[in-house]
């Protein structure tokens, strides 16, 4: 089971819910994924006519929502951005996105950092997505994040686990839940960042833009409990060792 | 969670057990795993590691080197006093020892101070025994700016102090706290502190959090090697060093596995740990993490020494006197033990470099952070 905060999910999948192409496919698609956790953008919330047709029959799937603040460019309107979601849907759990650069969209690590602590203290399940930092994540921990959420690649860019070697780093220290975001493009990447020790993953524009997303839901389904088991079985090792031919320990048995 | 709550919910019967039915292959995928973990140093340091000391060895020396370097840093203690309201029986500086006491006064400091520095040394370790209200923070708060005045690094091993305690250290130069558990054994503890303050196993244990909360640059932990089964203690120091750098991760840290050695009124090892237990202890840690100072005393002889210079080992003293004012006027009176590597720092050096390393005495300048 993975625990976050005080919530236990038996899905290590987590999904998103842009770019499909109808809200009927999406939800479709995270049913077939199993993902009991799943996010939204505040940005996307239809205020002023009081519904919403994605939230809605999200809302009676009985998935759990994880607002994110993504649009918001700096803490100020992320710290805005997750008020208003607690007021709206009643949740304090928020998935703190600060990417003022249109291009990449690369969180910004000091806005992000100040937010957390803000939205830490006032009582909120913070989920940070964050650049793959390691002293960054142990940063965010501090301040009590529930989890760190460091991407694998550029959001939305199917390009896979590019920071691999620092996401070693960040599952070896931390002591909160890791779950890699952004840039997951293939079911077999998702196995592979389960493999490393991640507790989840979070997957959209994957499963989305697709040619069936639903189908593609399962096989990240799949994906993902596969990694999660290969890493518990341990991996076997690679064999690193030569043969050394001078004894630094002959020594002892003179 | 403290780290004696995390100690007291370990099962030492069933890490024993662990420990001692690790097999071959534990040990292979510990030598094939490219970064340490606990489970690891468990089959590192267990029976069925000693077939692979050597490709240990190897290992360690190429880890060693890769973070290291060939530098090894050079530190000596310096003794401030043997003042101890402690009874402790394998310690020479016991209260109920009848040995002449001695706390340095200033102008002997000095002359100390000066003996040290004629040998090249720019990284100094206070010790003293455990004498809170004689050698207490008031003493140590009027020699740090003293001892700071001529050393660039300066690292302390003296009894527990509060946090704040240390805090204002940091403020005088503090840059390192050597503290030792001795045994992470409750039971055998209790056995061998039988009077003061040292009595108290969870103050002690909780001393390392202490120290790093107070924002000291290093922190050094050890046992006793020889009060309890070595290998089981070697490995609860690997579990207090995880649990440190894991909570505490802006510290640095450091180890000390000095063996038991004979001292006045003292007690024989009741676990024998061999020279090949040594090695393989050394370079468990080494494997276990990259990044870990390791030390080495001048209580090994000097063969046995210079065959471990290279084996992980990134701190050493030489030329030590453990007895307060021992660098002016050597004599034998005042030892907490009985040193085994008598050679000077020069033919130390000497020896170090003949195996192609590099004796570091100065490492640290405070004045590039002070603000």
């Amino acid at each position: 089971m993975l625990k976050i905060a005080d919530h236990q999910f038996s899905s290590r999948l987590l999904t998103g819910t842009g770019k499909f192409s109808t809200p009927r496919t999406m939800l479709e698609a995270i049913e077939c994924s199993g993902s009991e956790l799943v996010t939204m953008a505040m940005k996307r919330l239809d205020l002023k006519s009081g519904s919403d047709d994605i939230l809605q029959p999200l809302l009676s799937s009985g998935v759990k929502l994880l607002p994110n603040t993504s649009g918001a460019r700096n803490a100020k309107e992320a710290i805005f951005a997750a008020e208003l979601a607690r007021e709206i849907l009643d949740t304090s759990w928020i998935k703190l996105e600060i990417h003022p650069d249109p291009k990449y969209l690369m969180p910004d690590p000091i806005e992000t950092l100040a937010a957390a602590k803000i939205l830490c203290d006032k009582g909120f399940i913070v989920l940070p997505y964050v650049h793959a930092d390691p002293v960054l994540c142990r940063r965010l921990e501090e301040v009590g994040c529930a989890a760190v959420m460091p991407l694998g690649s550029p959001i939305g860019s199917n390009q896979g686990l590019v920071t691999e070697t620092f996401l070693k780093m960040i599952i070896e220290q931390a002591r909160v839940p890791v779950i890699v975001d952004a840039g997951i493009g293939a079911p077999s990447q998702a196995t592979r960042a389960m493999e490393l020790g991640a507790d989840a993953v979070l997957v959209n524009t994957a499963i989305a833009s697709s040619r069936d997303p639903v189908a593609m839901g399962r096989c990240f389904a799949s994906a993902v409990q596969t990694g999660r088991e290969a890493y518990l079985a341990g991996l076997g090792q690679v064999n690193s060792v030569a043969s050394e031919t001078s004894p630094l320990t002959g020594f002892l048995n003179d | 969670m403290s780290f004696l709550t995390y100690l007291q919910g370990i099962s030492r019967d069933k890490l024993k057990l662990a420990l001692y039915s690790a097999t071959s292959g534990d040990v292979e995928r510990a030598l094939n795993s490219p970064e340490g973990d606990l489970n690891s140093l468990l089959a590192l340091l267990s029976p069925a590691a000693e077939p692979y000391i050597e490709q240990m060895a190897q290992q360690s020396v190429r880890l060693t080197r890769q973070r290291f370097g060939a530098n090894i840093g050079m530190f000596l203690p310096l003794y401030l006093s043997n003042l101890c309201a402690n009874e402790c029986d394998y310690c020479g500086f016991s209260m109920s020892n009848k040995l002449k006491r001695k706390t340095l006064t200033g102008p002997e400091l000095d002359a100390e101070m000066a003996v040290i520095k004629k040998l090249g040394y720019d990284s100094i370790l206070l010790v003293s025994g455990e004498h809170e209200t004689k050698v207490g923070i008031d003493y140590f708060k009027q020699v740090l700016p003293q001892v700071k005045h001529q050393f660039s690094y300066l690292a302390m091993e003296v009894q527990p102090l509060a946090e704040d305690e240390y805090s204002e250290l940091v403020g005088l130069g503090l840059d390192a706290v050597m503290i030792y558990q001795e045994t992470y054994n409750p039971q055998t503890y209790a056995e061998h502190h039988i009077r003061g303050k040292k009595k108290d196993f969870a103050y002690r244990l909780d001393t390392p959090e202490r120290v790093a909360k107070a924002g000291v640059d290093k922190i050094g932990l050890g046992v006793l090697l020889g009060l309890d089964d070595w290998r089981l203690d070697a490995l609860l120091l690997g579990h207090h060093l995880a649990y440190l750098e894991s909570k505490y991760w802006r510290s640095r840290y450091s180890v000390s596995l000095p063996r038991l050695r004979p001292c006045t009124g003292g007690i024989a090892p009741k676990a024998e740990l061999t020279d090949k237990g040594l090695v393989q202890l050394i370079c468990a840690f080494r494997l276990f993490n990259q990044q870990l100072d390791i030390s080495l005393s001048t209580r090994e002889a000097p063969q046995l020494r210079d065959n471990l210079f290279p084996l992980g080992i990134t701190h050493l003293s030489a030329g030590s006197s453990t007895q307060p004012g021992g660098y002016v006027n050597p004599d034998t009176q005042l030892d907490q033990f009985e040193i085994s590597d008598e050679r000077t720092p020069a033919q130390v050096s000497h020896a170090m470099k003949r195996r192609g390393l590099n004796p570091v005495w100065k490492d640290w300048e405070s004045a590039w952070v002070a603000g």
